[in-house]
């Protein structure tokens, strides 16, 4: 190796290497210098610092944006509350402590270990949550116990106020602590554990706006965890308020209107797709969400059969029924199938060998009597001309199948079927005599309440589609609009042509349907002086041929649908009425004629333009339900007559005087809001069961 | 006719005492530090690593120092291959990409760099032979040591490229520079780095922030000065005879920040007071003069040259450590040898220390 030899007789200049070793002795001598610095001359201040060293990071929690209706009434606000935390830094044990603290505020101890193991890993300096909203009672004793218990700390915060009694709590939703699952989420990187982050609805959907931005206070405290002054505060940005398109007014219409009932209602302008109402019952108390709900009662909401937590009037995916005609009719026009199509109603008729039954013997049916009539006997003619592709084109092309783009969380597309749909999901060919159970919306087609809104809505628009909202564009930047419309994806606004004629034809059939007639399936819902049309829907929800083996309870009942418009033609309203399990079709009906006063009404007494107090022109109603058994008394059959008219109906047992409305027959009748419109609808109680005819 | 002689008798064994008694000491703070923290548990990782390092020096003092210098260009392709590839696809933490991943390891190439530098610079100089460096000697020295200082400041990684330096400065000392050439060079480094500080260009501006705030603390208690400010209360809190194992209330209230890796020496400080620091110092000392003496004994310049390649990266990575934690230096991110946690600092010491050894166990082989 050359170099080896080369450098063997280089040395290392040895001045220089003593050089290091003294220049490393005077570093070593100034590092011990600093230490006696700071550990001798200054220990005592530094031991003062360290002991007054309690910077405590405090959060300023910012206020959530408070959720107003169109007209500017408040819906959602915000009420001051005390929340305790607990701080881990001050070097005490706290495991010691939690007894005392548990017994204080009234919580468990294993409680308050889950929460402290829950939040292991923040920051030492940062306080963690243990009680929030607490009462002047456990504030009394955190402050009576500042010294033995300096770890408690109280700080101020805006609470979610919602309305009472489940309000529109399928709408706005509610907040709640973030998840851990929801942390790992994108959307959330910007979250911390223990943040409130919108869990459903409005609050879900718009969350970003509405929350601000904490900000937090350096707080100094003594050794004692005694405040003793501030660094720095960095205040907390207010989230935005939203202006929602819902009309206050028309939602306290519909929460009556359905009362208690197992269903949904959604009111739409059709023109621009600002929702207006928005019902789902069950419905829950979001208040109970914003403070930490506890287990039993979160157990109970989510194992609750009629699914409290759902919004039906999104996701409820359920046969249309007879709703589904007027597609059917939009299809058999356009395709000029149904113009010329005369069909005898015998009660039924018999298709591919089976035998498909209709609610009447309608006789003589064209395309203008079946709208009101519902004759099933005329669709499964139609459907059986036009066949499934047909049907299916248009179906798909007014947004049966796929979701509307709401933007509300958890929207479901419902189900359009088709030959590529059977292929598809099923693997298996489609067979003729489905099409004709499609024809009366039957069979697997499913649709959402919103969706029947839209479709229904947009036909009597003369097709012209919307994409449903619940908050106004101009509140939020376009860049925020744009990512909402990607992330809540659906058809939202089309066109689909519909000619003139056929859209007369249609729109006509839909106003007879609220028109009193023979075989008109709402002409109970009429109301006086006000242009409104509609189409109920009755689906079973088993088959006519199990119906018959089985005995007849509750849960037998079909479900029924409602979609009404106001005016007929270009409506400016348009409410789908869903109530699960309801018998008749004609009831939702009435609920969604409800709706329907109610909006025309204001928009008459805002116009000063409200006729003078109507003589009751009231639909008299002849009515046979069963009463369950009381004490003393067994189940037996009740007969009676009733009034409906002037946004009421009446219970009328004796002729009764229309300008004295009736006590409400059934006492048992929850009414959500305070009962401002008075109604009382005796035989649409809970527990009363329908006689099928 | 060359006698092969390697013995473990001839290990420095002094040496080995000294440093394992740190790494000890190691051990416990890292325990001590992390009770309260998400890190709980590191100082039996540590431990692992310490076991490796052992290890891997023993493997290390077998190999002839002549054949590591003969290999250094190769070393040296690799590094540089090494960093790029980290800029390229290097896994990004904190803002800086540094890491490597290789399988399921995390490679820190810039550590590595170290060692292959401390090579890369005893070759150069002692293939120069001691005689009078001309500039242009000194401008190939700045090359060889300039070229991977700047793709390590670029990852951004300013304070593992500052260590670089002391193997510079430290081989050019040594390497036979005229006082006149320093002073000359001194004079320029410094107006260099006032350039490069006003230009605004070259170093972000949290980088400036982080090397100017130990000047005053006080400005921005909660922000940049946060880390010095926690720091001189652990430090000075501690007192003479310190506050006990596991009871440093800036310590265990997670007041200071990382006390298991950069700031360890605080956390012992507090724990252990003055006494304990100074005793800890004491141990860097002895350390260090060993490993001079064995570059005195050494058998050749190149081997003397490596071993204060590695007292200069020590004594360098000890005054800006040290200094950082009782607020003379700047917060710069870099570890106490055989004190703060982690797997590369752990295996970089041991591995020069292994280079060390083969270097002294080699003294009379002619």
């Amino acid at each position: 190796m050359q170099s080896d030899r080369m450098d063997r007789e280089a040395k290392l200049s040895p001045i220089r290497l003593t050089a290091v070793q003294y220049g490393i002795l005077v570093m070593m001598l100034v590092l011990a210098g600093g230490l006696w610095r700071l550990q001798v001359l200054g220990a005592d201040s530094y031991r003062l610092l360290a002991e007054q060293n309690r910077i405590r990071k405090v959060p300023v929690l910012a206020p959530r944006g408070k959720l107003f209706d169109r007209d500017g009434n408040i819906l959602v606000d915000n009420y001051p509350s005390v929340s305790c935390f607990l701080i881990r830094d001050q070097g005490r044990n706290i495991e010691a402590d939690l007894p005392m603290i548990a017994h204080g505020l009234n919580v468990d101890v294993e409680q308050l270990r889950a929460a402290l193991r829950h939040y292991k890993y923040a920051p030492g300096y940062q306080p963690i949550p243990i009680k929030q909203d607490i009462t002047a009672d456990e504030q009394a004793f955190i402050e009576a116990h500042r010294f033995e218990l300096p770890e408690l700390l109280t700080i101020d915060e805006e609470r979610r106020l919602y309305p009472r009694d489940g309000f529109a709590s399928a709408l706005i939703g509610y907040v709640g602590e973030i998840s851990e699952e929801d942390l790992n989420n994108p959307r959330y990187a910007a979250y911390e554990p223990g943040d409130v982050v919108g869990k459903a609805g409005i609050e879900e959907t718009y969350d970003e706006l509405l929350r601000g931005e904490d900000g937090s206070r350096d707080v100094i405290v003594d050794s004692h965890g005694r405040e003793v002054g501030y660094l720095r505060t960095q205040h907390a940005k207010p989230g935005q308020d939203l202006k929602l398109t819902i009309d206050n007014d028309l939602q306290k219409a519909a929460e009556l209107a359905l009362g208690d009932r197992n269903g949904a209602i959604v009111a739409m302008d059709p023109r621009n797709g600002e929702i207006l109402a928005l019902v789902s019952r069950p419905s829950f108390d979001p208040n109970a969400f914003s403070v930490r709900i506890n287990r039993a009662d979160w157990n109970k909401l989510i194992t609750d059969p009629d699914h409290p937590l759902m919004n039906k009037a999104i996701q409820a995916q359920l046969a249309p029924g007879s709703t589904f005609k007027i597609l059917m009719s939009v299809a058999g026009l356009q395709e000029g199938v149904a113009q010329n199509m005369h069909v005898y109603c015998s009660g039924g008729a018999d298709f591919y060998g089976h035998y498909y039954h209709c609610d009447e013997h309608h006789g003589a049916v064209d395309i203008h009597n079946a709208i009101p009539m519902s004759c099933d006997t005329f669709y499964y003619t139609l459907a059986d001309k036009l066949g499934i592709d047909r049907i299916a084109k248009y179906a798909q092309a007014f947004g049966y199948g796929q979701k509307t783009g709401i933007d509300l969380p958890g929207e479901q597309p419902g189900v359009m079927p088709s030959q590529q749909w059977a292929a598809k999901y099923y693997h298996r060919k489609w067979y003729a005599g489905e099409t004709i159970s499609v024809g009366i919306g039957q069979g697997a087609v499913e649709a959402t309440p919103l969706q029947l809104a839209r479709i229904i809505g947009g036909i009597a628009s003369g097709g012209h589609m919307v994409r449903p909202h619940t908050v106004f564009a101009n509140e939020m930047t376009p860049d925020f609009h744009k990512a909402l419309e990607q992330n809540y994806p659906g058809v939202g606004e089309t066109n689909v042509p519909i000619d003139q004629d056929n859209w007369m034809t249609i729109t006509d059939g839909m106003a007879e349907v609220t028109q009193p007639g023979l075989y008109h399936t709402a002409g109970s819902a009429h109301l006086d002086g006000i242009d409104f049309a509609g189409k109920t829907g009755t689906a079973q929800v088993v088959g006519h041929d199990t119906l018959s083996k089985m005995a007849k309870t509750h849960a037998t009942n079909p479900n029924v649908w409602f979609v009404g418009v106001t005016p007929c033609r270009n409506p400016e309203l348009v409410v789908a009425v869903l109530w699960q399990n309801g018998g008749f079709s004609y009831y939702p009906a009435r609920i969604g004629a409800q709706v329907v006063e109610a909006y025309v009404e204001k928009k008459r007494r805002q116009e000063g333009n409200l006729p003078a107090a109507k003589t009751t022109a009231a639909v008299d109603v002849g009515a046979v339900w069963t009463v369950p058994g009381t004490k003393g008394k067994s189940e037996h059959v009740e007969a009676g007559h009733f009034f409906v008219g002037g946004g009421q109906i009446f219970a009328a047992k004796a002729p009764a005087k229309p300008e004295k409305p009736a006590q409400p027959v059934s006492p048992k009748l929850p009414i959500p809001v305070s009962a401002q419109l008075g109604i009382a609808i005796p035989w649409l109680g809970s527990e009363e069961k329908l006689v099928q005819p | 006719m060359m006698r092969r002689f390697l013995s473990f008798r001839d290990f420095d064994w002094p040496l080995l005492g000294v440093v394992l008694l740190l790494c000890v000491i190691s051990v416990g703070e890292i325990y001590s530090a992390t009770l309260n923290t998400k890190f709980t548990g590191f100082h039996t990782k540590q431990i692992f690593w310490i076991l490796g390092g052992i290890v891997a020096m023993f493997i290390f003092s077998r190999i002839n120092y002549h054949r590591l210098l003969d290999l250094v260009p190769w070393f040296y392709g690799f590094s540089l291959i090494a960093l790029v590839a980290v800029k390229l696809g290097g896994t990004k933490v904190l803002g800086a990409r540094r890491w490597i991943k290789i399988g399921p390891m995390h490679f820190q190439p810039s550590e590595w760099v170290k060692l292959v530098l401390i090579l890369a610079v005893a070759r150069y100089f002692a293939n120069l032979g001691g005689r009078r460096l001309t500039w242009g000697d000194i401008l190939k020295a700045f090359l060889l040591v300039g070229l991977p200082l700047i793709l390590v400041l670029i990852q951004p990684d300013m304070g593992t490229a500052l260590i670089y330096t002391p193997i510079l400065i430290g081989g050019l000392l040594l390497g036979g520079i005229s006082i006149r050439q320093s002073l000359i060079l001194a004079v320029t480094g410094f107006v260099l780095i006032f350039g490069i500080w006003n230009s605004g260009k070259i170093l972000k501006p949290y980088q400036k922030d982080r090397l100017t705030s130990f000047i005053n603390p006080d400005d921005d208690p909660r922000g940049k000065g946060y880390h010095v400010i926690q720091s001189k209360i652990a430090v000075g809190s501690g007192g003479i005879w310190g506050k006990g194992i596991a009871k440093g209330t800036q310590t265990q209230g997670n007041f200071l920040p990382i006390p298991h890796a950069d700031f360890i020496f605080a956390a012992f400080s507090e724990e252990h007071g003055f006494v304990g620091a100074l005793f800890i110092l004491l141990l860097y000392f002895l350390i260090l003069m060993r490993l001079i003496q064995n570059a005195q004994t050494a058998a050749d310049l190149s081997g003397s040259l490596i071993i204060m390649g590695v007292v200069a990266v020590v004594t360098f990575q000890i005054l800006v450590n040290v200094g950082m934690v009782i607020g003379f230096m700047p917060v710069t991110g870099i570890p106490l040898p055989l004190m703060s946690y982690g797997g590369s600092s752990v295996l970089f010491t041991f591995l020069a220390l292994g280079v060390v050894m083969n270097v002294r166990m080699r003294r009379f082989v002619n």
